[in-house]
């Protein structure tokens, strides 16, 4: 069979062939062959614990955003009470920013956890071709001849060392997968670092090379819009707040505009 | 004979499947081949669909090497297209 498949298969058994040929004697062949699952099964391990730990760090970071979110939005409220609409928009574009970074971050949580998933399952499928071929090692030592035994040998390690090629192939499209996930945590740390979800309050209304950045990162009819709903909704009940304050949610002591 | 879908498991098929299933592999060759990405999900899908509608789930405690293995669900028509020409998806 040409094209795919063909291609497929037989990387996978020159791969297992590579394996067997060590060893000339089947009880060699059968113990280096154990002992290389072994590892495997172990290297397999290790590669759920990173998609775990690159989750979790996801997650953190999800956590962070969301309380930005909530605090850029309230503060976007005291700004317009306040009629102080160029820092009500700063915070609603900085809350617009930390909002498609969240949803980005949901994806890839998402697509870790099926990660997740099926290395576990695959974890599980290899276990139990190694319990299979444990045993199996174990009759072949005991019922057949040395010339036999290569051949049985050569069997159950086929089909046990294909199984191995192919949790190997999951493992490493998990790792590509979470090498991209990474670059995005790390752009989502960098924009945390350059203070694009701090407390707006802190920066003042001024202005900076931040805000213009996020001026084009963020869709302008978006804050546009939302600036708007927020205007006609405190428009209505309104008992103007007569000082930005920081948000409820302060962590740092209130300031004013920056100023000193 | 033994068909394993790659990260999913292997599947027991007749011989006599093994002419359908042929002509499944080279429609999905010839769409990659004549690069129609869009096709390339119902072709490649429609392979796999058949694999484990005719074929009989082979058990996780069986040492059966494959006939023919096929490559994961998720392949993306890039990495079909690389299947041809390039490293492949497992690298040598």
């Amino acid at each position: 069979m040409a094209g795919l498949t063909g291609r497929m298969s037989t990387v996978v058994k020159a791969k297992v062939s590579k394996l067997l040929d060590r060893a000339e004697d089947p009880a060699e062949t059968l113990d280096y062959s154990y002992q290389k699952q072994v590892e495997q099964l172990q290297n397999v391990k290790k590669g759920i614990a990173d998609v775990v730990t690159a989750k979790k760090r996801l997650q953190m970071q999800e956590s962070t955003l969301q309380k930005s979110v909530v605090k850029l939005d309230t503060q976007a409220r005291q700004a317009v009470a306040a009629g102080q609409e160029d820092l009500a928009r700063a915070a609603l574009e900085r809350k617009n920013v930390a909002q498609t970074e969240l949803q980005s971050l949901d994806t890839q949580v998402t697509e870790l956890e099926t990660q997740q998933q099926k290395l576990t399952d695959s974890e599980q499928k290899l276990r139990a071709k190694i319990e299979a071929f444990r045993t199996k090692k174990e009759v072949i030592k005991a019922q057949y001849s040395a010339a036999e035994a290569q051949v049985r040998i050569s069997e159950a390690a086929t089909g046990v060392g294909e199984q191995m090629a192919d949790v190997g192939l999951a493992m490493q499209r998990a790792v590509d997968k979470t090498e991209n996930m990474r670059a995005r945590a790390d752009a989502v740390q960098e924009l945390e670092a350059a203070g694009t979800f701090d407390d707006i309050t802190q920066l003042g209304s001024g202005e900076d090379d931040i805000d213009r950045q996020l001026k084009q990162l963020s869709s302008q009819p978006a804050v546009d819009d939302e600036l708007a709903k927020m205007k006609s909704e405190l428009g209505s009940g309104e008992t103007a707040a007569p000082q930005i304050a920081s948000g409820e949610t302060a962590e740092q002591p209130p300031a004013e505009g920056g100023a000193s | 004979m033994i068909v394993r879908i790659s990260g999913e498991g292997q599947y027991e098929l007749a011989d006599d499947d093994k002419d359908r299933l042929n002509t499944l592999e080279n429609a999905v060759v010839s769409v990659v081949e004549s690069g129609q990405e869009a096709s390339f999900e119902d072709t490649f899908g429609a392979l796999l669909d058949f694999v484990r509608d005719a074929g009989a789930r082979v058990g996780d405690d069986e040492l059966e090497g494959s006939d023919v293995i096929l490559p994961p669900a998720d392949t993306t028509f890039a990495e079909a297209g690389a299947e041809f020409t390039g490293e492949g998806l497992i690298p040598d």
